[in-house]
C-alpha cells in the first residue's frame, strides 16, 4: 500500500495533474528562460532541488508552525533554499546565472513551490512531501524541457548550442524561425501542449459554464 | 532629467511590459482576468504596491545591503561588509510586510477601497511581478528617484495588460473554441497575440 502511493504521489503530478498545465501555477518564473536548453536545464534543477527540500522541511516542522504566521515560516524556509542556489550558481556557473538574471530569486514566488508546502507538505510526514514536491518538480520540468527543447531547436537549429540543422545564413539549409526566440513563442508553445495534454486526456477538458443556443431564425419575422 | 523619468516611465509600461514581455505575475495574470472590474481592482493594488515596494527596497539596497552602503554607521569594522547575499530575504519580508501594512492601513481608514481591494492584497505578496520588479530594480542600478518611476510603470503597465485581457476574455465566451483547447488554452493563446502586439513597441526610440 505505501510503495504504491509513493507511485502514485512521484507519478500523477507529470502527466494527471500536471501543475503547469492543469493547475496553473509556476508559469511565472519559467516562460523567459526557456529560449535555450542550458539555461532551461538549469532552472528545472533548481526547481527540483527547493521544491523537494522545501517540502521536505516544512513537513519536519508542520506540527510546530502556528497556523496564522504559516506563511511566513514557509516562505522563510524556501527562500533561504533559493539563496542557496542562487549563490551556487553565482559561484560555480557565473555565465549562466547571468543569463537566468533574476529568474533564479523569482522561484520564491513561484505558486508551485508555495502552493505545494500549503496544500501537501503541512498535511503530510517528510519522506511521502518530499516525493510529492520532486513529482511536481518533474512535471513542471517535463513541460518546460519540451519548450525548451521547441524553441531551440527551431528557433536556431541547435540542441545544448550543439549546430544540428546548419543554419542557412551559414551555407546550410535551415531558415530559423526568429519567432520562436520571441517571448509570444513560449505561450503559443505551453497553449498547444495544453490543447495536446486535454485531447489525449479528455476529462482534463474545462467546461463552458454555459451553453450558447443555436441561432434564432430570423427568417419567420419577415 | 524629466526626459529620462518619461523615456523610462514609456519603457517600463510598453516595451519591457512586465506582463507580456517577461512573464511576470503569470498565475494571477491567468487566473483572475476573466471579468475587466475584478481585473482593474486587481491591477490597480498591483500599481500601489509597486510603487510602494520598490522605492523601499531601493532604500534598503543602498543604505543596508550594498558593498559599502553601512558606512554611515561610523563603525569601521562594517564599512566593508557586503550583505547583498540577504538581498531576496530582506526584498521578500519587506513586500509582505507592506503588502500587510497597507492591508491594516486601508481598512482602517478607507473601507471602500478595502473592501474593493480586500481579497487580493494578500495575493499580491506571492505575485512574481512585485519581487521581480525590486529585482530588475537591483540588476539595473536604478537610483532612487528612478526606481519610484520604474515602479509606478511596472505596476502601470501589468495593470493594463490584465485589463486588456479581461475585456478580450469577455469577449471570448461568445466564440466557439475547439474543445482541448476551451479555457487556459485559449487564454495562453491569447496572450500570446497581445504579446506579439506589445512587441511592436520594441522599435520605439526613446
Amino acid at each position: 500500500m505505501a510503495q504504491l502511493k509513493t507511485r502514485e504521489v512521484l507519478f500523477a503530478p507529470i502527466f494527471a495533474n500536471n501543475p503547469i498545465a492543469l493547475q496553473i501555477l509556476g508559469i511565472c518564473s519559467a516562460l523567459a528562460i526557456t529560449t535555450k536548453l542550458s539555461t532551461t536545464v538549469t532552472m528545472c534543477l533548481a526547481v527540483i532541488f527547493v521544491l523537494t527540500l522545501s517540502n521536505f522541511f516544512v513537513s519536519v516542522i508542520r506540527n510546530m508552525i502556528p497556523s496564522n504566521i504559516r506563511i511566513i515560516v514557509q516562505m522563510t524556509i524556501i527562500t533561504a533554499l533559493v539563496i542557496v542556489v542562487d549563490q551556487f550558481l553565482q559561484a560555480y556557473a557565473f555565465q549562466l546565472s547571468r543569463e537566468l538574471s533574476v529568474f533564479v530569486g523569482l522561484i520564491i514566488t513561484n505558486c508551485i513551490v508555495l502552493g505545494r508546502a500549503e496544500a501537501f507538505a503541512m498535511q503530510n510526514p517528510p519522506w511521502i512531501s518530499a516525493v510529492d514536491g520532486f513529482g511536481n518538480a518533474l512535471g513542471y520540468s517535463v513541460v518546460l524541457l519540451a519548450v525548451g527543447f521547441s524553441r531551440e531547436l527551431f528557433g536556431s537549429g541547435s540542441v545544448f548550442g550543439m549546430q544540428l540543422m546548419a543554419l542557412a545564413s551559414e551555407g546550410g539549409w535551415y531558415i530559423p524561425n526568429g519567432l520562436m526566440l520571441l517571448p509570444p513563442s513560449a505561450f503559443f508553445l505551453i497553449g498547444g501542449f495544453i490543447w495536446i495534454l486535454r485531447s489525449v486526456r479528455v476529462e482534463q477538458v474545462e467546461t463552458e459554464p454555459y451553453e450558447i443556443g443555436p441561432n434564432t431564425r430570423t427568417s419567420p419575422a419577415f | 532629467m524629466f526626459e529620462h523619468y518619461l523615456s523610462l516611465f514609456i519603457r517600463a509600461v510598453f516595451v519591457e511590459n512586465m506582463a507580456l514581455a517577461f512573464f511576470l505575475g503569470m498565475c494571477t495574470f491567468l487566473a483572475i482576468s476573466k471579468k475587466v472590474e475584478t481585473a482593474l481592482g486587481l491591477g490597480i493594488a498591483v500599481i500601489v504596491v509597486l510603487t510602494l515596494t520598490v522605492p523601499v527596497n531601493n532604500f534598503i539596497l543602498h543604505n543596508f545591503l550594498d558593498e559599502g552602503a553601512l558606512a554611515w554607521t561610523g563603525i569601521a569594522a562594517l564599512e566593508q561588509v557586503d550583505l547583498r547575499f540577504l538581498g531576496l530575504m530582506c526584498y521578500i519580508g519587506l513586500i509582505a510586510a507592506i503588502v500587510q501594512i497597507l492591508e491594516m492601513v486601508l481598512d482602517r481608514y478607507v473601507p471602500a477601497l478595502y473592501n474593493a481591494l480586500g481579497i487580493f492584497l494578500p495575493l499580491i505578496t506571492v505575485n512574481c511581478a512585485i519581487l521581480g520588479a525590486s529585482l530588475f530594480m537591483v540588476e539595473r542600478n536604478y537610483q532612487f528617484g528612478e526606481s519610484v518611476v520604474f515602479g509606478f510603470g511596472a505596476g502601470f503597465g501589468w495593470a493594463l495588460a490584465i485589463v486588456l485581457l479581461a475585456a478580450i476574455r469577455e469577449k471570448l465566451k461568445y466564440s466557439d473554441v475547439p474543445e482541448g483547447l476551451r479555457g487556459l488554452g485559449i487564454v495562453f493563446v491569447i496572450t500570446g497575440l497581445m504579446s506579439l502586439g506589445f512587441m511592436s513597441f520594441a522599435g520605439v526610440q526613446l
